[in-house]
């Protein structure tokens, strides 16, 4: 019999996202235990959770360099997407508790333990170095998604999306795992680091059809996570049913973490076949930031607006991807933060947009908006701006860093089409910002007074897309740093 | 590096071959004599009455559901069981934390009554 040997845990160097498992278990029990009275205290417990979660995260980084036997990478990358993970999570709490008012459905310990535990999946996903754990991870994340997206029990659309995207995503996690398989099956071995140094080392095997296939496949699971060009059918359906803080916070905090895995991946364990997926990526970018734009434009709701939207920010993600170098590493780390910051900033303001049960999604309803509530026309106009890319605000930087590098890498093209697509997404960001300020309202609507934990997420999100646009050092040279520490 | 997968092909094969020469022989083999009670949905048993569409309660679901995650504790616990000693107490806090996990989700489902029928 097999000698057993206790692995190293450093049960420390995942304490943050111990302490969001935790929340979210102890916001079930809450849930159950008090009465009517203790409902209204489950977001705060997990704000609470969130925030702890965060503290801890700084306190112990760059303590521990792997934990549970290798299975998990507690490096630089894994500390920023964990920052990312956490700010969104903090984020999307504040805006789900004035979100409550519009929908009262969420006011249940399940919407915040499974908040929690998405975050938790997402957070393991960035720093997971073993193909199995990535899986793990990305089931807990995406299984507490699905119930999120369709949470509006009795609203029509946000059960078809609930229902799309479950269909779809069990497909994709059956292509992803397929795509492991085989890679197991060529290299015998599932852990990142090893798979990278096992290519590295038989070059001769890297062009059979079972590492191919493998690669092939695994691009499709994780494409659809990203919503990358063909695989984002799903993303303006599933978008526009979910309720709106759900939605902010899957098309940034799901985004992020895939594409941490799909870096860490890619990166570390098919670096030997960077030259094959590097003219994949290359269409695929194209392909993805162009057709997200162009079908933005003729949208009539704003959550489908935005759902193309994040199609193209995939797109604009995938330069760096293919530019691949360290500081394009660092420039993806920079662009998922500042976009975070932006798109959780701008659902929550269309979150806002809604009274009991109803919800003023389209476009024409944002018309006068920006004198009426100036707070949030304010607010929602720094947030397009960072998204078009205009400065000062962080999408800006964000560009400026992903393009720049494209250049300095020989990409030229692929940096003017970037930039052409900005200036195509410019058409629509701004159209949103005439309509608040320079038309007259079509129907009168009427909106609560925003919650003060609305304003605390909006300021919270306005400040970081001002702060990383005009002062981006401190958020550039974390995001370097971390970058650095890929293992 | 392929050969390592010939038993799993034999067993895909052997699998595979014993369906298909199931069918194949009893529909070759069998006698056919039909008849009008045959050809009813169910041949044995009560005649349906009203619609046989009828949607199931949810509550059958939850069951389900419910056994299938206490039935996997305890498919977790065989393999712990049986390398008790060895695992030491390492296993044993390990199991614990993923008991008391389970239990938490167990006082939850208590409490939010879905283990009662009515």
């Amino acid at each position: 019999m097999l000698e057993f040997v206790v692995p190293a845990l450093n049960l420390k160097a995942i304490l943050p996202q111990l302490i969001l498992a935790l929340t979210a278990l102890t916001v079930l029990l809450v849930d159950v235990f008090a009465g009517k009275d203790g409902k209204t205290s489950l977001g705060g417990l997990s704000l609470i959770g969130v925030v702890a979660a965060l503290v801890t995260l700084f306190l112990s980084r760059g303590d521990f360099e792997s934990a549970y036997a290798g299975m998990l990478a507690v490096d630089g990358f894994g500390f920023f997407i964990t920052l990312i993970i956490c700010l969104v999570a903090l984020l999307s709490i504040l805006v789900a508790i004035s979100y409550e008012k519009v929908c009262p459905e969420i006011r249940s310990g399940e919407f915040y333990s499974l908040l929690l535990f998405a975050a938790f999946g997402m957070s393991f996903m960035g720093s997971a170095s073993n193909l199995i754990m990535i899986f793990v991870a990305l089931e807990t994340m995406s299984i507490s998604i699905y119930v999120l997206a369709g949470f509006k029990r009795d609203n029509l659309k946000s059960i078809e999306s609930a229902l799309k995207y479950f269909l779809l995503g069990a497909f994709a996690s059956g292509f992803l795992l397929f795509g492991f398989a085989l890679i197991y099956g060529a290299a015998g071995t599932l852990d990142i680091v090893k798979l990278g140094s096992f290519f590295t080392a038989h070059p001769d095997l890297l062009h059979q059809p079972l590492v191919m296939g493998g690669v092939a496949l695994m691009t499709v699971g994780f494409g659809f996570k990203i919503a990358m060009f063909p695989f984002h059918m799903w993303t303006p359906d599933v978008y526009e049913g979910a309720p709106s803080v759900v939605t902010g916070f899957m098309a940034t905090g799901v985004k992020a973490a895939a594409f941490a895995a799909l870096v860490r991946v890619f990166f570390v364990a098919f670096a030997a076949l960077q030259t094959d997926w590097t003219t994949i990526m290359w269409i695929a970018a194209l392909l993805t930031m162009t057709v997200g734009n162009l079908i933005a434009i003729s949208q009539t709701n704003i959550k489908r607006m935005l759902a193309y939207s994040s199609i193209a920010h995939a797109g604009y993600l995938l330069i760096g991807f293919v530019v691949g170098s360290e500081i394009a590493r660092s420039a993806i780390l920079f662009y998922l933060l500042g976009y975070a910051f932006a798109n959780i900033g701008a659902f929550a303001v269309i979150s806002a947009m809604g009274s009991k049960g109803e919800e003023y999604n389209e476009l024409s309803d944002f018309q006068g908006v920006g004198f009426k509530y100036p707070m949030l026309g304010l607010t929602m106009s720094i947030f397009l701006f960072s998204m078009a890319g205009i400065p000062p605000a962080a999408g800006f930087m964000g560009k400026f860093f992903i393009f720049s590098e494209a250049i300095k890498a020989g990409y030229v093209w692929l940096a003017i089409f970037g930039v052409i697509n900005s200036v195509i997404s410019l058409y629509y960001y701004l159209g949103v910002i005439v309509r608040m300020y320079f038309k007259d309202p079509e129907r009168e609507i009427s909106i609560a007074a925003p919650a003060g934990t609305l304003v605390a997420a909006l300021s919270l999100a306005a400040f970081g897309v001002l702060q990383m646009g005009i002062f981006p050092s401190y958020v550039w040279d974390l995001a370097r740093a971390s970058a650095k520490m890929l293992m | 590096m392929l050969r390592d997968y010939v038993p799993v092909m034999l067993m895909m094969l052997v699998g595979a071959g014993f369906g298909v020469v199931a069918v194949v022989l009893s529909s070759a083999l069998g006698p056919k004599r039909r008849s009008r009670v045959k050809k009813e949905t169910y041949e044995c048993g009560m005649t349906t009455q009203g619609a046989t569409y009828a949607p199931t309660p949810i509550k059958y679901y939850v069951v389900a559901l419910l056994f299938l995650v206490f039935d996997l504790e305890c498919v977790f616990m065989y393999p712990w069981a049986v390398h008790y000693k060895s695992l030491g107490v390492f296993g044993f806090v390990e199991m614990v934390i993923f008991m008391v996990v389970l239990f938490v989700c167990y006082v939850y489902v208590w409490k939010k009554g879905a283990l009662e029928w009515e």
